[in-house]
């Protein structure tokens, strides 16, 4: 019996005419890191948009199943709705709060599930406080963990590319995810960064548990950090299995790597 | 002669002299029909006044200035990057200083012992007056309003509406409307207080809840028709409202326990202090809501709301719960005025009131508590200044002609406001600079 945190089921988002998404059927093991490559314009977004609850397939069921919850169905749920539940993501162009610190980015992922409290918040009760505590520490925490502890006071807008894709980790992970989404986190990042970033996906999922679900282009860092591997194409899932698999799928070689197949992670 | 116009110093005092030629018309006595260049040719009042030394024809004045205007221009042009060196220099050791904690406690406890004393040191019956309805109730709406505004990001131009409705609250609760008081029992205006404040946040959230999904533009519309529709109501619903004549009756504030008995309103000074107590609540519970997580997932609203909602935060309560707090802020400055006057009528109640506080924020500093306040304070108290002593030549009707100047100028120079919020500040360098995902209040924002 295998634990599915992701089952996506026969899902089908359409834009008007457009077919975003077409009969996508795929799902992800608990404790894994999953890839999702294809060329641009597959699809692959969308599908981060519709796992996280921001777009709305018209077809199809999404069940999200956290590690003591019962299943949830994604579709139809707000995405503020989808984080609380343990969906944590990144985006493709780093979003983070510029006008804040690295510290404030991470601690209002640490403390966006607590109920709100505006009386509390005017008086400053001792829950309050209490509360500010315990993100506080949360949040030095998860600065160690990325590695930003020192500059923690610095505004996030003026953080190196691969300092904010760090970043971006943290506040995902801050909101108490059981999966975290990344959307091309290697975008924009030299060489050595790429390394860190790989030793630090590595590090979420083997000492937070936290199963990962990626979506790259770049190859290397995909063949070395994912168990396994969808390829879309056109919105549809053409292709799955271990990295050695798609290498040598006849299908992906056509439709995605294209020529260059043979580069594909020896010199990409 | 094409070359002489491309120079920058040509340029330069052409500029000067247009822009003082501006003042000059915008400060110049009404023309008519006979006397269209009457704004440069007339004289500057009175041998005895002020402007007596130039008892001479405006546009000789004019020129002076608009050459000293070009003198200061090319002086800073050249010398400008120094001095703002040195001046920040000096400063920075003060200012470095004011934001220890000793400091800007012993300020605030300054700031608070002037306004506590002010109703002594100022005996002028007008500006007593002055002091309550215009500048106290404009710095608690303006604080309310920051809320919305400065907090939360969202263009409210209906803001008068919740002030009407604290206002007809109060004189429905004691009794002043042609429809029955609740219970049929005239109630002390203090009763007023509580209910008129969940009545324009139980106004608030109806409003909020629905038109809140809408973003930039399309809120301040519907907000816009809002504080139509209730000045409209409480023009039109003659049998509960009393129509357009509103009512005169409110009672004061008093207080009747055991053997204590007061009355306020024999002068205004008592209202004075009731209100500067409110004043100082509101901004306490403000200043901590802002360094609060709730602070914190407006910024990160106004920020970027797809992020936002990726960590966590649902946009639409955090956005409903700014709405209400700004209500209720003015629905409270709504009882304090209708009881200081006694009187309400809808005609007070317009969208150019909703603008002026609009003004006291954007002047003040959007998102800045001490800016607002200190906003509110300049701008009042300019404009009573005017109204009470108006200086030769000042109409009136004046008076928005120099506040617009006032925010051009304001926008050109310190577009982040008089005391800019410091979270605010940035965001507006960033979108300067074409970075971030700021939702622009003004502008209308990004989808």
């Amino acid at each position: 019996m295998s634990d599915k945190i992701f089952d996506v089921d026969h899902v089908t988002l359409r834009f008007g005419g457009v077919v975003s998404l077409n009969d996508v059927t795929l799902h992800q093991e608990r404790g894994e890191i999953l890839a999702v490559i294809g060329p641009n314009g597959a699809g692959k977004t969308s599908l981060f948009n519709s796992l996280t609850g921001v777009y709305q397939p018209q077809e199809g069921t999404i069940t999200f199943q956290g590690s003591d919850a019962k299943p949830m169905s994604v579709i139809g749920k707000k995405p503020h709705r989808v984080s609380a539940a343990g969906v944590a993501r990144t985006f493709q162009a780093s979003r983070m709060f510029s006008a804040l610190t690295a510290f404030e980015n991470i601690k209002i992922g640490a403390e966006s599930h607590r109920g709100i409290g505006v009386a509390g918040a005017m008086l400053r009760g001792p829950k309050t406080r209490r509360d500010e505590r315990t993100s506080d520490a949360r949040t030095v925490e998860l600065l160690d963990f990325v590695g930003l502890r020192a500059k923690a006071n610095v505004i996030s807008s003026s953080l190196s590319y691969g300092d904010r894709r760090r970043l971006e980790i943290a506040r995902g992970l801050a909101t108490g995810p059981q999966v975290l989404l990344l959307d091309e986190p290697a975008a924009g990042t030299n060489p050595s960064e790429k390394l860190e970033l790989t030793t630090l996906i590595r590090k979420v999922r083997d000492e937070m548990g936290v199963s990962i679900l990626l979506i790259e282009h770049d190859m290397k860092l995909v063949m070395s950090l994912a168990e396994r591997l969808y390829v879309l194409n056109f919105g549809s899932v053409i292709a799955q299995g271990t990295p050695e698999e798609i290498r040598a799928n006849e299908k992906v070689i056509e439709a995605y790597l294209g020529s260059t197949a043979t580069e594909t992670g020896d010199r990409s | 002669m094409k070359r002489i116009f491309a120079s920058a110093h040509v340029k330069r005092l052409f500029s000067a002299l247009a822009a003082l030629a501006i003042l000059e018309l915008m400060t110049g006595p009404p023309g008519s029909a006979l006397t269209p260049t009457a704004g440069f040719t007339g004289s500057f009042g009175e041998a005895s006044s002020f402007f007596g030394i130039f008892r001479t024809q405006r546009w000789v004045v004019f020129l002076f200035l608009a050459l000293a205007m070009y003198a200061i221009w090319s002086a800073w042009l050249m010398w400008g990057t120094q001095v703002r060196a040195a001046t920040a220099k000096a400063v920075s050791v003060p200012r470095a200083a004011s934001r220890t904690r000793p400091v800007r406690w012993g300020m605030a406890v300054a700031v608070l012992a002037v306004a506590l004393l002010l109703p002594h040191l100022i005996t002028d019956p007008f500006w007593q007056a002055a002091m309550v309805e215009q500048i106290a109730v404009y710095v608690l709406l303006a604080l309310g309003l920051n809320v919305v505004v400065g907090f939360a990001g969202l263009l409210d131009l209906g803001f008068v509406a919740f002030y009407a409705i604290g206002a007809y609250t109060t004189a429905w609760v004691t009794g002043a409307l042609p429809t029955a008081a609740p219970f049929g029992i005239h109630f002390n205006n203090f009763y007023a207080i509580p209910i008129a404040i969940a009545l324009a946040m139980g106004s608030g959230i109806i409003l909020g809840a629905p038109t809140l999904r809408l973003r930039g533009d399309y809120l301040a519309i519907v907000t816009l028709g809002f504080g139509e529709i209730i000045t409209i109501f409480a023009n039109n619903l003659y049998g509960i409202t009393g129509g357009s004549q509103g009512t005169n009756t409110i009672p004061h504030f008093s207080l009747h326990v055991g053997p204590i008995k007061y009355l306020w309103g024999l002068t205004p000074v008592p209202y004075y202090y009731l209100t500067i107590v409110f004043v100082i609540l509101f901004i306490a519970g403000f200043k901590l809501l802002e360094h609060s997580r709730v602070g914190r997932a407006w910024t990160a609203i106004r920020e970027d709301e797809v992020a936002a909602e990726s960590v966590g935060i649902n946009p639409l309560k955090y956005k409903v719960m700014a709405f209400a707090i700004g209500a209720s802020t003015a629905g409270f400055a709504g009882v304090v005025t209708a009881s200081q006057s006694n009187t309400i009528f809808p005609s007070s109640f317009t969208l150019q009131f909703s603008i002026n506080i609009l003004v006291l924020v954007i002047f003040g500093g959007m998102g800045s508590i001490t800016g607002v306040v200190l906003g509110a304070i300049v701008i009042q108290t300019g404009s009573m200044y005017l109204l009470h002593t108006p200086p030769a030549g000042y109409q009136p009707q004046d008076l928005y002609i120099y506040l617009g100047a006032l925010l051009v100028v304001m926008m050109i120079f310190r577009p982040a406001g008089l005391v800019p919020s410091r979270r605010r500040h940035r965001e507006i360098g960033l979108a300067e600079k074409g970075e971030g995902h700021m939702n622009e209040v003004l502008t209308g924002d990004t989808p």
